[in-house]
């Protein structure tokens, strides 16, 4: 039995757009995500956080599929995730993912990183996927830095850039891998900015991340995980103020009175 | 040394006739080692396991056979055992002798292009591959869009490399009768002894000509083009 069991609160409505059901994953013998339910609705923004090797990374993987899973079920607008192939491609189209590391293409300049999704998975004319991406290269703030290398970037630019390769697809739910944690530290609020921004305006968002002051901004529930499981969630500040399980006021009581 | 000089003027021996069979042997087996090479290294990173397992397979059993066994088997064994012809029955003999030889060379240079771009596959981060599957390219498109010119940037060294190896390993042809430059070595030292190491600093000479500017091009740009990260 676990807490996810109980939560009535995050009973799947039919017209969530991410549904995990009975999720397991092993690595080996550790069991890093166990009977993981979640449900993230339309324009929903969630927060999951957790300490390392709690799965959350792993969690965010499974949802376009990077990671695969052992067991249960993971939708997608109400469709299975598919295994593999051309049906599996399409469905991560639709899947905007945001690394830790940015993973920006090292051999393609900016502009041609932004717009090498749309081109060739949109099937956009050249013209018209490069007018996209310098409205969303604008959009987040590294519109000058078009035609320069991935290596040419700052860390907060190359992760901003990375932000509008995911953006130009217009994806449907967007995934951030610990977006901030590879960054110096001045450029941690540059990238926090266009993810409030994003969630502003109404994108659907999953964020794994140990910045708890974009969880109070921006997000409408955390997550909580802890040993492959969710421990806890609710509303940020309920969460931050008054977390209700012994993991949770552990882990909070680490990172916030400093 | 004027006895000499009159050795190359003697039509029997062209010097340069020889050696452009082996800058064809060279040219051509190149193109086909590249493209064999390229479809070994894409099917040993395969996601499919038999097509890893047959690419792996190759690699070992190839690389591990000596280019003299494979150029005999094609040029002794297939073509005149066999009778198998790769180019037309009306073409002459010696173009159906030097299609094997083009075939030996490729197969068998083909494993280490494989290595070499499998070793630049490598040297590109898993991250980039996750990445260009996370905008929802297909293998072929990951492969071809982002994976493969990051590798062949890795991989310009061991190319160059190859490259050189088979340009000297085209010689091994004149086993079955090709009259490339070692061949007609073969022929002038035969007839001509006294002359032999002047015959052999000439043809020393004819394939440094032939490797010095193709190693001096590759280690260019393996520098110039290396991916910044």
């Amino acid at each position: 039995m676990t807490l996810g069991d109980q939560e009535t609160a995050t009973a799947p409505k039919a017209k969530d757009l991410v549904v995990l059901k009975d999720v397991n994953k092993h690595f080996g013998p550790l069991h890093v995500l166990q009977n993981i339910n979640l449900s993230i609705g339309r324009g929903e923004v969630i927060v999951v956080v957790g300490p390392s090797g709690s799965g959350k990374s792993t969690l965010c993987r499974t949802i376009n599929r990077l990671e695969t899973i052992d067991s249960g079920e993971i939708r997608i607008d109400g469709k299975v995730l598919p295994s593999e192939g051309a049906a599996l491609a399409k469905l991560r189209a639709d899947v905007g993912m945001v690394f830790q590391s940015f993973n920006l293409f090292a051999h393609k300049s900016v502009r041609d990183n932004v717009t090498l999704g749309p081109r060739k998975v949109r099937k956009l004319s050249a013209a018209a996927a490069k007018e996209k991406a310098e409205k969303l290269l604008d959009r987040v703030g590294v519109g000058n830095q078009a035609d320069k290398y991935p290596a040419q970037l700052s860390g907060g630019q190359q992760q901003r850039v990375a932000i509008a390769r995911a953006l130009a697809m217009d994806p449907k739910v967007m995934l951030f891998d610990e977006p901030t944690s590879a960054l110096d530290p001045e450029m941690v609020n540059e990238v926090l900015d266009v993810m409030v921004d994003l969630a502003r305006g109404g994108m659907t968002m999953v964020v794994v991340t140990h910045e708890m002051g974009f969880a109070r901004k921006a997000a409408d529930r955390v997550v909580f995980m802890a040993d492959g499981q969710i421990v806890e969630e609710n509303d940020p500040d309920s969460f931050f103020d008054a977390p209700q399980s012994a993991r949770a006021k552990d882990f909070l009581s680490k990172i916030l009175h400093h | 040394m004027e006895g000499f000089l009159e050795l190359l003027q003697n039509p029997q021996y062209n010097v340069l006739a020889a050696f452009g069979m082996t800058l064809v042997l060279t040219i051509l087996s190149a193109i086909g080692a590249l493209i064999l090479g390229l479809i070994v290294a894409v099917l040993r990173v395969s996601p499919v396991g038999i097509l890893r397992m047959f690419g792996g397979l190759y690699v070992t059993l190839i690389r591990n056979t000596p280019l003299t066994l494979i150029v005999v088997l094609c040029g002794f064994g297939l073509l005149n055992l066999m009778g198998v012809r790769l180019l037309p029955a009306s073409a002459p003999l010696a173009w159906q002798n030097i299609a094997w030889a083009v075939v030996a060379l490729s197969v068998y240079h083909a494993t280490f292009v494989a290595e070499a771009i499998r070793s630049g596959i490598n040297t590109v981060p898993v991250g980039q591959a996750e990445a260009a599957r996370a905008i929802g390219l297909n293998f072929g498109q990951t492969l071809g869009q982002v994976v493969l010119p990051q590798a062949f940037r890795g991989a310009i060294a061991p190319l160059g490399n190859t490259l050189i190896a088979l340009t000297k390993n085209t010689t091994v042809c004149a086993a079955i009768g090709i009259a490339e430059a070692s061949f007609m070595m073969r022929n002038m030292i035969e007839f001509n002894p006294n002359y032999i190491f002047a015959i052999f600093a000439i043809v020393a000479i004819g394939f440094v000509i032939l490797t010095l500017p193709p190693g001096l091009v590759f280690t260019h740009y393996s520098r110039k083009l290396t991916v910044q990260r």
